[in-house]
């Protein structure tokens, strides 16, 4: 399966090279779009900002989707530990959604996004008190392209100081 | 801000029920009829009255410019080019020559007279049959001057009403979002502007974000959402009086307002916990119901023209589909079923269809459906488009597109347009900036 995809982008890559003389820049393009998304979500450190040292502020998410990612996962944890460590800080979660969608249906996603990150915070011992949500819906970008990238970091949940 | 005037109304001949021209506009009009707008006439006195107050050389040939400009933005009609005309205003108002009518090709033929009578603006019309050489309608108005814009809209109205026998839309206001700035810090005012693009005024200065302004169906009143202290939540505003309040007492996100057909209720979502969920207020009680309940997002309620049913948007399926239910939440149906999401239902104030925004495989669709969801019909396919609004006829949608370049080739650009329900006649409708999510008032007289 794996050895599939990878045979495949290869061969995606060489059929590239074989139509374009710009073979070199295409290549690079290519490997750095993959090295940061995992199927349409965003694992690059762009636009990722820190509450503290390890402690990264935000989580991205596949489109339409408003389910967890392993790495996102890991990301909220080292945020309860961080909020835990400084109990007098309270956070505005402030959720968000790519372009690709209706204006009042990307409101609507950009809260559920924000309150799934609320909800495991909340496990690991943050009290909702100290959590408000925010849905900016797709009114926010942080990068203004309109390619499939500038999307991935769109779609994301920015854990940002309230105090 | 605007001051309600009263228009007084006669009319002068009863209207020929025989007359012979007929416009069709249920199908894609592709030979709109040729018809002559005759300049207004006016007498000097009259003239040199209204350059004093109104700064215009001669408000006759304004006026019929308007009518002009409506008429043929309609796509129905095709207006002759004034340079071709034999006959002098004056005298075409009074007895009109036909045969030199007939010449040019002119089927329908305006006429007409401007008066300054104490301090006010007397204007009176007719309508011409050419071909069957007849007058079908005459009307006279008279107003303050500074209304000469909405006389053409009214006199724009009467003829399209009688051509075609259904009411027109052009005395209408459209209100929508402004935008500047970069993507990333978009500044976002609420607009308000006549049907034709003219007047425009802003609402707000921009200090917060605003989205999705709708108008009352009854008055000038409009409802749309803030983030005033970063709380996104519905407002009422006056647009008369300037005041605004907050809708309901909600712990959370409100969005997605609009009134219901008799302008008593808004209908809207309210966000928590990941779910949104269907509400409304009634403004005369401020009693809040809660109409939807499911842990799935439901959005973009519009209610039917009887008020006895709501379409809206939910992913209870998964994905974003079009529903409808009644107007108490019971027997919610889903009603879309074609290939990718639908968004945005809004309910025809005709009441036969509804019209939606579609996304498939990374195009944007405007279209509209049945409301059982039967006869499905995309009328313009784009890069990025949605939020139809209806004319208050029901035969036009405006709606707000999205290009990655603007006229320049660069950033991106968002506009306001227009098509007809037949899916013809799609035009840009200029605005001093960038445009979003436009709303479509009522027949200001009726």
């Amino acid at each position: 399966m794996r050895l599939n995809k990878i045979l495949k982008n290869t061969l995606l890559v060489l059929t590239a090279c074989l139509v374009l003389s710009a073979c070199a820049t295409k290549k690079e393009v290519a490997t750095d779009i993959q090295g940061q998304m995992q199927g349409d979500v965003y694992t690059g450190t762009d636009t990722v900002e820190y509450l503290a040292d390890g402690v990264p502020d935000r989580v991205f998410f596949a489109t339409n989707e408003s389910i967890l990612t392993t790495a996102s996962r890991e990301t909220l944890r080292a945020q309860a530990a961080w909020l835990r460590k400084n109990p007098n800080i309270n956070v505005v979660l402030e959720g968000h959604a790519d372009e690709r969608g209706t204006r009042e249906y990307n409101l609507a996603l950009g809260e559920r996004r924000a309150n799934a990150a609320k909800d495991y915070l909340m496990t690991y011992g943050i009290s909702s008190d100290r959590i408000t949500v925010l849905s900016y819906g797709k009114e926010r970008p942080v990068d203004s392209g309109s390619n499939p990238l500038a999307w991935s970091k769109n779609r994301r949940s920015v854990t940002v100081k309230a105090n | 801000m605007t001051k309600k005037i009263l228009f007084l109304l006669f009319i002068l001949i009863p209207i020929n029920a025989n007359a012979l021209i007929e416009v069709d506009i249920t199908r894609g009009n592709l030979n709109p009829l040729p018809l002559a707008v005759s300049p207004l006439s006016i007498d000097e006195e009259s003239r040199k009255g209204f350059e004093k107050i109104l700064k215009k050389e001669n408000i006759g040939s304004e006026i019929s410019n308007i009518v002009e400009n409506n008429l043929r933005t309609s796509g129905l009609f095709n207006p002759l080019d004034k340079k071709a005309f034999l006959q002098a205003p004056d005298i075409a108002n009074l007895k009109p020559r036909f045969e030199d009518w007939n010449l040019i090709k002119a089927q329908a033929l305006i006429t007409g007279k401007v008066n300054y009578v104490d301090d006010k603006l007397r204007v009176e019309f007719r309508l011409w049959d050419v071909l069957a050489a007849k007058e079908m309608m005459a009307l006279a108005f008279t107003t303050v001057p500074n209304n000469w814009r909405r006389v053409g809209h009214i006199i724009s109205d009467k003829v399209y009403e009688r051509l075609t026998g259904e009411k027109g839309y052009f005395d209408t206001r459209i209100i929508y979002v402004s935008e500047e700035g970069p993507k990333t810090q978009r500044i976002k005012k609420l607009a308000i502007m006549d049907q034709d693009g003219a007047n425009n005024k802003f609402l707000t200065l921009g200090n917060e974000l605003v989205l999705t302004p709708r108008f009352n169906p009854a008055s000038q009143m409009v409802t749309y959402l803030s983030y005033f202290k970063n709380m996104p939540r519905v407002y009422l505003l006056d647009i008369e009086t300037g005041t605004q309040e907050v809708v309901g007492d909600f712990p959370g996100m409100t969005f997605a307002p609009r009134f219901s057909p008799d302008g008593k209720k808004i209908i809207m979502s309210f966000a928590k916990d990941g779910k949104s969920d269907i509400y409304t207020m009634d403004l005369e009680n401020r009693i809040v119901e809660k109409i939807t309940n499911h842990p799935s997002i439901d959005t973009s309620p519009s209610y039917s023209p009887d008020g006895k049913y709501i379409t809206f948007n939910s992913d209870r399926s998964g994905y974003q589909q079009i529903y409808v239910m009644r107007n108490d939440g019971s027997d919610v149906k889903r009603i879309s079923f074609g290939n990718g999401l639908y968004g945005t239902p809004v309910w025809s104030p005709r009441g036969d269809l509804i019209a939606f925004t579609k996304l498939h495989k990374g195009k944007f669709y405007i279209g509209v459906m049945r409301t059982d969801g039967s006869g499905e019909r995309l009328l313009t396919e784009n890069y990025y488009q949605e939020a139809p609004s209806w004319s208050p006829n029901g035969r036009v949608l405006i709606f707000y597109r999205e290009t990655k370049t603007n006229s320049k080739g660069e950033g991106f650009s968002a506009k306001l347009w227009s098509i007809d329900l037949t899916g013809y006649n799609e035009r840009q409708i200029k605005t001093p900036t960038d445009a979003s999510d436009p709303s479509w008032s009522s027949l200001l007289s009726n």
